[in-house]
Order: structure tokens, then C-alpha cells, then sequence
């Protein structure tokens, strides 16, 4: 059978099984809704966490940033997974035992504030969009890559899926369906990264395969013969760092304050029965997430090894069929600047920008470039999220394993869809209509609103897939820097900080966000050019400046509170409530 | 009852105590205030932030430390095949994570116990109606 045809397979069965789970679970209630009535076992809920949290960004393009940047990565792999040691000891258990549907919801019933609920809001509807579109797009590329069908159709088939098992059985359908979404991506992870480990090291597990011994009679180990690879290439070797200590600290803790503060991952452990349930389940989360994770750093490794491997000083003509298939929807280029017909590999850009193919084809068959070459030796152009799905061509795993990473492209990309819609419908339908707008509303209303903010929220995350805004790669940075220094730091002293009251918070969060926006938007928007180490204050990238940015917040809510009038006593109450794990099944009633 | 500053040694009677009380007393949760005697929940706070600081003191020092600020000193070493810095910074630093909420769990478990805060009662009765 051929590799398309088990696709299709493949993806159908998957699909089916996700709408089938939908229509078992259906909401009946807001509570169903909201929080999937609160009754999801810690493992169950863990797993959903899981898939929640990796995006197609982590099944796509982790591997190959790691394969690119070398050590430079490990601030994605700790900040993405030591954001949930902060989730578990500092957020989950507390607002659990808090025990409302949403965010926005902790943060205005806290502060005592409307204001407070509405910045909240807008915090978490900006991060929420910009994640969203990213994911439609990953749809899009997978269905167009693996399905031959354009990327519009495939948006629209992943737009219909997500409407029906979101919109139906709101945070329900979404848990039990990333359950199942979870054992899909992961299984489509580690098999084609087993095979790959087993081919290059002859050892099964990828964790230790990348110290392993390539078996190619070198005698060094992977990321050995990698240094030494690279190096002779003019790179930097692979395991030493480019970007400076402050960078890297700054990035890193951004990451992980900003990992602890998206709603959409808070949201999920509004959803176990209890207390010490939220704080199991983030644990179990870390697990299912840390499989993909230590895996990513592997795959990575082997990958850049592999690709140099079969592509460096390789005639184009000889050069494996993958390289074409990826060239002939331009993630691949070539440009043979010394004109030998040979691939050459080096450091440095092959060419300036992203590839402008012209018409025509060159004397060895390539693709045709518009691009002006740059002056040094590097020929090849090379997008970075090919590397996990390109990599079972690469090394030549049956068609079913192609398949595979094909559904599981798909089910990451649809599960954080999916939260993250159900967040950005629940903050509408729940922090500005009833608690803000229209409070009088009947909880039968309230959940048709909740459905019909889903459904405009699909259309809306369909419409940025389709039509992505060329600033959607340069925005993640946003997410986690605006999440970091604003949400985190608000929940965080709401718990801490008995005394902290509603000018304190407002005024920090503000502070924080608009700095951490204005650095944001001053280095990618306004001034790109000076987006470099010698512009950055302190040395420190847009990427990493969300921890400064906490740091503001913190330093303004203490002075602000401190001149201000201390919280009404009901509030501290709730936040003495809070503290103590007993009770939580009643707190949602109070 | 004695304030337990956050000493790990459990009294061993004093699970039976809390139960006892739970049968005669208003419902947890709804009467927190009245149930847990100020200083206790005061005391409770000061074990868990305790708890709290030597995790994080852990989470700090296998990522920023060993991970970034140590790893060219670490990368001197090899094991296994891994320079030791650049293994903390890709492996060992994710796998003291998860090692490091189970930890907390267990015991932040043991003293939601010792101060007879936990929840363990929560899953028998049916939900808000307490």
C-alpha cells in the first residue's frame, strides 16, 4: 500500500475517533463546559495537559530548532518543561481549591475588581490568537505535505473537526478527545525516533543514544562526531553556546514563568476533583511531557548528523528523493554558487531571506532562485520544521511510520487548537458577558453564548490559518513574554501576598505588559535592524525579556499596594481559603 | 494544639484527632475559619512555603546552575559519552523536574496531614452539597 493511501487511512481512522468521543461526551451544563464538570482523574487530565501543551510547534518544529541551534536550544527544553515544577508548587493546587471556570475569573474575584478582569481578559485572548494561528497553519502544511491537497482544504477539514468536538462538548469532548489526541502524537514521536536511534547507534532508547557511539567505526560517540562535523563545517560545535549567559538565563526563566502562566494550561486543572488531584496531575503532565521532550534533544541530534550526512558535497542528481519532495514545496533550496552540480553545506546563510523561486529549472534540475547569493560557501537552504517530518524519508522507514508522523502532526496541532479556543469562547462567554456585560443571564444562555464564541473563534483561528499575518513566527516570543509579565505574576502574589490589593495588581500588570510589549514591538516591529546583541538592554533578547518584564510587575505591585488601601477582609478570607487544600468541592458553590 | 512550627515528626494520634473533630464539627471547607484555629493555618502556611523554598532551591540549581551558569566548567567532564553540562542543560534538568513535583507531592501530602488540612475527605461526599 502506498504511503499516501495508509495516510488517508490513518488520519480517517483518528479523526473519526476524535468526533466519536465528542458525541459520547456532550455538555450539559456550563460546569461540563467550563471545566468538564470537574471529575477528570489526575492521569486522564495529565495526559490531556500533555496534549494540550504540545503544540504542533513541539511535535514540528522542536526538533529541528534543537538540530539548528545545538545547545542554544536546551532554554526551550528547560523552560518548557520547568515551567510545570512552578505550575505544580506555586499556581495548580491553589487555584484548584479556588475553584472557579477561568483565569480571568481568579484574578477579578481576587483584586475585587472588574478593571482587573477585563486586563486579564485581553491578556489572555491576545496570547491565546497568536497560538491559534499557528497551529491552523501546522494543519494546513501537514494536510498539504502528507494528503496532497491545498493548504486552504486542509485548514478547512481541521477547522470542521475542531467546530464539531469544541463547539459540541466543550471542555469535556476536548479533555477526553487530547487523551486520545496524546497517545496518537506520542506514539508518532518515539517510533520513527527509535528506528533512527537503532539505525545510527544500534541503541533503542533515543535518551541514550545521543551519547551513544555512532556505529560507523569512528568510535565517538553522537554528539562527538557532531562537534567535530560541525566545526570542519564552520559552524560553532554543537554542544557550546552561542548566545551569552544573561540571554540564556533570561530566556530560559522567561519561558518557564510564561509556560506556568497560559491560560490555557492553568485551565486544565480547574478539571480534577481535587486539590491534591492538580497536584498529581501536573506531575503526570511533566511525565508525558518530558517522553516527547528528552526524546526531542535525540531526533535533533541524529537529524543534523543524518542531513549532513546524505546532503553535504552529494550531486544534486544522486541526492535522496525526500530533498526534492521538500524543494518542490520550497522548504528546501539549492543554489549552486560554485556551479559543480554539488550540494555544499557550510555555515552561514546560502542566500539572503526566505527562497523566491523563478521559473524554469536549472541545468541539473533544481529549482530556480531570484535570491541574491551571499559570499560564502553554504549552497543550501533548509527550513528547520522539516526535520521531524521529513525524517522517516531520511532514513528510509516504511510508509506506515510516514503515516504515522502524519496523524500525529495532526493531533498535536488539534488539541492546542482546541484548548486554546475553548479558553479564548469561556473567557467571552464567562468573564465579559455574565460577570461583566450582561450578569443576567440564565446559565442556558450562558452556555448557548459559550457555543457560539467557540464556533466564532474556529472561524477566526480558520481565517489566521489560511491567511497567516507574517508577524505569526515572530510573535511566540509575545505569548510567553506578555503571559510571564502579566498573568503569572497576578495569580502568583493573589496567592503569596496576603496584603497585595487591587491598585497593586492592576498597576503591575499594566507596567509589566507594556514594557515587555514595547521591547517586543521596538526590536521586531518598529526597528528590526537593530535586533542584535549590541542594541539589547543588558544584553538581553526580545525572546527573554518577559522575565524583566515580571521583575517590573513585582517591583510596582509592592510599591503601589504599599501606599494604597489594604484588601477588604473577605478577600483575604478567600485567600486563607485558598491556602488550605480541605474542602474543595465546596468552594465552587460558595 | 501545640504550634507544630513545620517539624516533619507527626504525633501519631493526631490524624485520629482530626477525624474525630471532622464527625462533630461544621463541614470543612465551608467553615474553614472555625474549623483550624488560626495559628495552625499560619503554621500549615510556614512548613508549605518552606517546603516551596527548598524545591525551587533544587529547580534553580540543576537548570540555571548546572544547565547555564556552571555547564563550561561541567563540560570538562564526560560521561556516557555527554559533555556533563550540555547533558543537565538537554536531559538531566527535565528528568529532576518531574522527579521534583513528586516529591512535593508526597510531601506537601504529609503535612496537609500533619495539620489535618487534607483532602482526603473530599471525594466522598457528593460535590457542593455537602
Amino acid at each position: 500500500m502506498s504511503a499516501q493511501l495508509l495516510t488517508y487511512i490513518l488520519v480517517g481512522l483518528t479523526f473519526a475517533l476524535y468526533i466519536g468521543i465528542a458525541l459520547w461526551t456532550k455538555a450539559s451544563s456550563t460546569r461540563d463546559f467550563y471545566v468538564a464538570g470537574a471529575g477528570v482523574h489526575p492521569v486522564a487530565n495529565g495526559m490531556a495537559t500533555a496534549a494540550d501543551w504540545m503544540s504542533a510547534a513541539s511535535f514540528i518544529s522542536i526538533a529541528g530548532i534543537i538540530a539548528f541551534s545545538g545547545y542554544d536550544s536546551s532554554v526551550y527544553l528547560m523552560g518548557w518543561t520547568g515551567g510545570y515544577v512552578l505550575l505544580a508548587l506555586l499556581l495548580a493546587p491553589y487555584l484548584r481549591k479556588f475553584g472557579q471556570f477561568t483565569v480571568p475569573d481568579f484574578i477579578g474575584e481576587r483584586y475585587y475588581s472588574k478593571s482587573a478582569r477585563v486586563v486579564a481578559v485581553i491578556c489572555l485572548i491576545f496570547i491565546s490568537f497568536t497560538y491559534v494561528s499557528g497551529q491552523m497553519r501546522g494543519v494546513g502544511v501537514v494536510f498539504s505535505r502528507f494528503l496532497e491537497v491545498e493548504i486552504t482544504t486542509g485548514v478547512f477539514i481541521g477547522m470542521a473537526v475542531v467546530f464539531f468536538y469544541a463547539v459540541l462538548g466543550g471542555m469535556k469532548g476536548i479533555t477526553y478527545t487530547q487523551v486520545a489526541q496524546f497517545c496518537v502524537l506520542i506514539f508518532a514521536y518515539m517510533v520513527p525516533a527509535i528506528f533512527i536511534s537503532l539505525l545510527i547507534t544500534g541503541n533503542p532508547a533515543p535518551q541514550l543514544g545521543l551519547g551513544a557511539e555512532v556505529n560507523d567505526g569512528s568510535g565517538l560517540s553522537v554528539l562527538e562526531k557532531l562537534d567535530q562535523v560541525l566545526v570542519d563545517l564552520g559552524f560553532t560545535p554543537y554542544t557550546e553556546a552561542n548566545k551569552t549567559t544573561i540571554d540564556m538565563l533570561a530566556i530560559t526563566l522567561a519561558l518557564m514563568v510564561g509556560t506556568a502562566g497560559l491560560p490555557h494550561v492553568i485551565v486544565r486543572f480547574f478539571t480534577v476533583p481535587k486539590v491534591s488531584d492538580a497536584r498529581k496531575s501536573a506531575g503526570y503532565a511533566l511525565v508525558f511531557i518530558a517522553l516527547l521532550y528528552t526524546t526531542a534533544p535525540a531526533v535533533g541530534a541524529f537529524a543534523r548528523l543524518n542531513f549532513i550526512d546524505t546532503v553535504h558535497n552529494t550531486a544534486y542528481e544522486e541526492a535522496p528523493a525526500w530533498v526534492k519532495t521538500w524543494e518542490g514545496i520550497g522548504l528546501i533550496a539549492w543554489l549552486d554558487k560554485n556551479r559543480d552540480g554539488r550540494i555544499q553545506y557550510a555555515a552561514g546563510r546560502a542566500f539572503e531571506g526566505a527562497p523566491a523561486f523563478v521559473e524554469g529549472e536549472g541545468e541539473h534540475g533544481q529549482k530556480l532562485l531570484g535570491n541574491a547569493p551571499t559570499d560564502n560557501a553554504n549552497e543550501v537552504y533548509v527550513d528547520r520544521d522539516i526535520m521531524v517530518l521529513a525524517n522517516p524519508e531520511i532514513a528510509n522507514l516504511p510508509p506506515w511510520v510516514i503515516a504515522l508522523v502524519a496523524a500525529g502532526g495532526l493531533a498535536a496541532a488539534l488539541s492546542t487548537a482546541a484548548g486554546l479556543l475553548l479558553v479564548i469562547s469561556t473567557s467571552i462567554s464567562h468573564d465579559l458577558l455574565k460577570k461583566t456585560l450582561r450578569p443576567a443571564i440564565s446559565e442556558r444562555q450562558e452556555l448557548l453564548y459559550a457555543r457560539i464564541a467557540a464556533a466564532a473563534a474556529v472561524c477566526m483561528a480558520g481565517y489566521l490559518g489560511i491567511n497567516p499575518p507574517g508577524f505569526v513566527a515572530q510573535v511566540v516570543a509575545f505569548a510567553f513574554g506578555l503571559a510571564a509579565a502579566s498573568l503569572f505574576p497576578a495569580i502568583f502574589l493573589g496567592i503569596f501576598v496576603r496584603n497585595m490589593n487591587r491598585e497593586g495588581a492592576i498597576a503591575g500588570m499594566l507596567c509589566g505588559l507594556m514594557f515587555t510589549f514595547a521591547y517586543i514591538v521596538y526590536f521586531k516591529f518598529i526597528n528590526p535592524a537593530a535586533n542584535s546583541a549590541d542594541n539589547w538592554w543588558l544584553g538581553i533578547s526580545p525572546e527573554g525579556i518577559g522575565s524583566i518584564g515580571m521583575l517590573v510587575n513585582f517591583a510596582v505591585a509592592f510599591a503601589v499596594s504599599r501606599f494604597s488601601k489594604e484588601p477588604p477582609p473577605q478577600v483575604k478570607a478567600l485567600v486563607d481559603d485558598v491556602r488550605i487544600p480541605s474542602g474543595a468541592g465546596v468552594a465552587y458553590h460558595h | 494544639m501545640a504550634k507544630t512550627s513545620g517539624n516533619q515528626e507527626t504525633p501519631t494520634d493526631q490524624r485520629e484527632v482530626y477525624h474525630h473533630r471532622g464527625d462533630n464539627l461544621p463541614e470543612p471547607g465551608q467553615h474553614d475559619d472555625e474549623v483550624l484555629a488560626e495559628e495552625r493555618v499560619t503554621a500549615y502556611w510556614r512548613a508549605n512555603i518552606s517546603l516551596l523554598l527548598k524545591l525551587l532551591a533544587v529547580w534553580f540549581t540543576v537548570s540555571f546552575g548546572f544547565g547555564i551558569l556552571l555547564v563550561d566548567w561541567l563540560n570538562q567532564v564526560s560521561l556516557f559519552g555527554f559533555k556533563l553540562g550540555f547533558w543537565w542543560a538537554q536531559q538531566g534538568s527535565i528528568y529532576v523536574f518531574v522527579l521534583l513535583i513528586f516529591v512535593y507531592v508526597f510531601l506537601i501530602g504529609k503535612i496537609d496531614r500533619q495539620f489535618g488540612v487534607d483532602d482526603a475527605d473530599d471525594d466522598n461526599k457528593p460535590q457542593g452539597k455537602r
